[in-house]
């Protein structure tokens, strides 16, 4: 039964391991779903040089944008990095590599990295700048490229509910990247909302099945929004 | 008179259909979502994984687990669904999007589209723009026909970064709504008010000028 506990107490150990130079994947879209006080872990390690991948990097002062307060990322893959302007200091100025990827094939990358595939073919990215450099090939009279796939040392995710076995659920738009990360890390992390008692999550209705996860811990979460839109009431 | 954003996007939902399964880029094709004609139904989808996106939330409704791909807070509608990323872009990578309303900075005689990236000028990156435009089948382009600079957008080859080689053939504009054949951009509808002339001298690109051309009717 402890075999299957992946609790762990602290974010100390929910991170232990991770050192410079190592590649860490990230959920989340814009800042919904993201795993905030994991960052926040990373940002006091202090550890240098690291290969994030996420969909974007966060805002000034909040998610991934902490560790470029940190000058922790020595490169960036993602697909959208509008937002954040210490991230266009670094950026221009030669800090900060960063490689850009279309969204979809970036999702693709990491699922194919996470089911042990190491590359595939897209349609996406023909003809442009995406292409220079990759495999071309043709199927049924149509281009495509060849994208290899994406794994991590850590990855680490945001959820909203768990079981001891790390089987996690998501809530609403806050699943996103998430649970491909899950799948692609060599050690992954989850942090949730709420740890619940096994048998309390209905089996058919679980996310990523705990065979994913190695390290479960619960946090409590700001989950500041980005663009606060309403309808005049 | 050229058309005001409100009236592209009244135009652009024209193409909608019954049972259409619909991509709105950000920009004015957002606002496409506020002139679905009558009796028509259509799922929204946003790419962060939400199909059958709803309106704005009421104020003390708000969700921050609950955003578009605009990262905006919002609704989710009677039949939507929820899922991962890559359940998303299977979707639209699969052909599984009936339409796809996009903008972009360029658009040329051969399809090719450039909406992503201006050199010089700050990256930010092409987001799902790329698996739209490679992966839909029905394309609508929906830009202003000319740059601010006064340059025409319409254009024999695109000088900018493409987003999409040969994947547009259809684009609404402030002032016309063409179609590619050809390798030519062929002028089915003139904005009212808006002379043909006018259009001629604002296209770079070659144009074919059909024996007829409808003039774009709007109910105020």
């Amino acid at each position: 039964m402890a075999g299957f506990d992946k609790r762990v107490q602290t974010y100390v150990q929910a991170l232990d391991g991770l050192r410079d130079g190592m590649t860490v994947i990230s959920g989340g879209f814009g800042l919904c779903g993201i795993p905030e006080n994991l960052i926040d872990r990373i940002r006091l390690m202090g550890v240098k040089d690291l290969t994030v991948v996420s969909n974007n990097c966060g805002v000034d002062g909040f998610g991934l944008g902490r560790l470029l307060e940190g000058r922790q990322i020595k490169k960036m893959i993602a697909s959208y990095v509008g937002e954040n302007g210490l991230f266009e200091k670094q950026l221009l100025c030669g800090e900060l590599e960063v490689e850009l990827i279309p969204q979809g094939s970036l999702a693709e990358k990491i699922r194919a990295g996470g089911a042990g595939i190491p590359a595939f073919y897209t349609a996406t990215g023909v003809g442009t700048l995406v292409a220079v450099g990759k495999e071309e090939r043709m199927f049924k009279d149509r281009r495509y490229i060849l994208e290899p796939s994406i794994t991590a040392d850590f990855a680490i995710v945001k959820g909203w509910k768990a079981d001891w076995y790390g089987n996690v659920i998501y809530r609403n738009t806050a699943q996103n990247f998430n649970p491909l990360v899950a799948t692609a890390g060599h050690i992954t992390v989850v942090e949730v909302e709420e740890i619940v008692s096994p048998g309390e999550l209905e089996p058919s209705s679980i996310h990523t099945p705990g065979i994913y996860v190695d390290r479960l811990i619960q946090g409590s979460f700001e989950k500041r929004i980005e663009k606060l839109t309403t309808r005049a009431s | 008179m050229a058309l005001t954003r409100g009236e592209m996007a009244q135009r652009a939902a024209r193409e909608l259909r019954d049972g259409y399964y619909v991509n709105l880029g950000i920009g004015i094709p957002t606002l496409v979502a506020n002139y679905i004609p009558k009796g028509i139904d259509v799922m929204l989808q946003s790419e962060n994984g939400l199909l059958g996106m709803g309106p704005f939330p009421m104020p003390g409704a708000v969700d921050a687990d609950m955003i578009n791909a605009g990262k905006q807070t919002v609704t989710a509608r009677v039949g939507a669904s929820i899922f991962s990323s890559a359940e998303s872009f299977a979707m639209i990578r699969g052909g599984h999007i009936d339409l796809t309303v996009l903008g972009a900075f360029e658009v040329d005689v051969e399809g090719n589209i450039a909406s992503w990236m201006i050199p010089g000028k700050l990256i930010k990156g092409m987001g799902g723009a790329m698996d739209l435009v490679a992966g839909a089948e029905n394309i609508l382009v929906l830009m202003t026909h000319f740059s601010r600079e006064g340059e025409s957008k319409l254009l024999p080859r695109c000088s900018l970064p493409l987003t999409g080689a040969g994947c547009v053939r259809r684009i609404l504009t402030d002032l016309a709504y063409l179609e590619i054949h050809d390798r030519s951009f062929v002028l089915m509808e003139h904005a009212p008010g808006v002379s043909v002339q006018e259009i001629i001298a604002k296209t770079s690109g070659r144009l074919s000028i059909p024996d007829r051309v409808h003039e774009m009717k709007f109910s105020r």
